[in-house]
């Protein structure tokens, strides 16, 4: 095992969505290695911009199209320490949407505060 | 000779939808499908285009993806949400139909 493992080094991973979910695998697997990331207790946030913004739309009902609906997990982060979640404005906008169309409490970024939380990061990991 | 037009792709992500809208004529219809059904949701550039051309143009969505996606209450007026055998009366109902990848 490294020494940084052991010697508990936390760095902050940022996991960058822009990908609409169901229409490619992107927004699942982004998901599936956030909570993976969970249990390497490291410093973890979620930016969704461009069409990420519709992986956490309130009201999506999979019935009809039988595929997974994995919408309910973005509540779930919290239990795993998983709290700091960031939208981009803009991207909400152009598509619509506002706030209250959202599953999850979220903090509201304009594009250029984005920018700058990307900067902020150790690690940007994109999906 | 009628075409349906189907579209899958997200309007913002990718440049299919224009170039459906650009190439169709009169009297075709338009079927968005997958994440095609984003085009139609109130609010977007893209549903201002699907309402220049709804007089000659006729738009339906898929219901089962529009619901998936959570879009039920924001769907723009005029357009039509059929199910899957609504698709298949749609294929029969024209003469091809021509997919936007």
């Amino acid at each position: 095992m490294s020494e940084e493992m052991q010697g508990g080094i936390i760095k902050k991973f940022l996991y960058v969505n822009r990908r609409a979910p169901y229409g490619t695998i992107y927004a699942l697997e982004s998901l599936e290695v956030v909570l993976i990331s969970a249990a390497f207790e490291q410093d973890v946030s979620l930016a969704f911009i461009d069409d990420g913004v519709y992986e956490i739309v309130k009201g999506q009902d999979t019935k009809g199209s039988e595929m997974k609906n994995f919408s309910p997990t973005y509540r779930a982060l919290e239990g795993y320490d998983i709290e700091k979640l960031y939208v981009e404005k803009e991207s909400l906008a152009e598509r619509g949407l506002t706030e209250a169309d959202l599953l999850v409490p979220v903090k509201v970024l304009s594009r250029g505060e984005m920018a700058d939380l990307m900067e902020s990061n150790d690690v940007v990991l994109s999906f | 000779m009628s075409l349906l037009h189907t579209i899958n792709k997200s309007p913002f992500e990718r440049n299919s939808f224009d170039s459906c809208v650009a190439h169709a004529k009169k009297g075709s219809s338009i079927l968005l499908i997958e994440d095609g059904v984003y085009a139609a949701t109130q609010g977007t550039a893209a549903a201002k285009k699907l309402e220049g051309i709804m007089k000659d143009v006729k738009v339906y969505a898929l219901q089962p993806d529009v619901n998936t996606r959570g879009l039920q209450s924001k769907m723009l007026d005029g357009v039509n949400l059929v199910d899957y055998g609504g698709f298949v009366d749609l294929v029969t109902q024209h003469n091809a139909v021509q997919a936007w990848l």
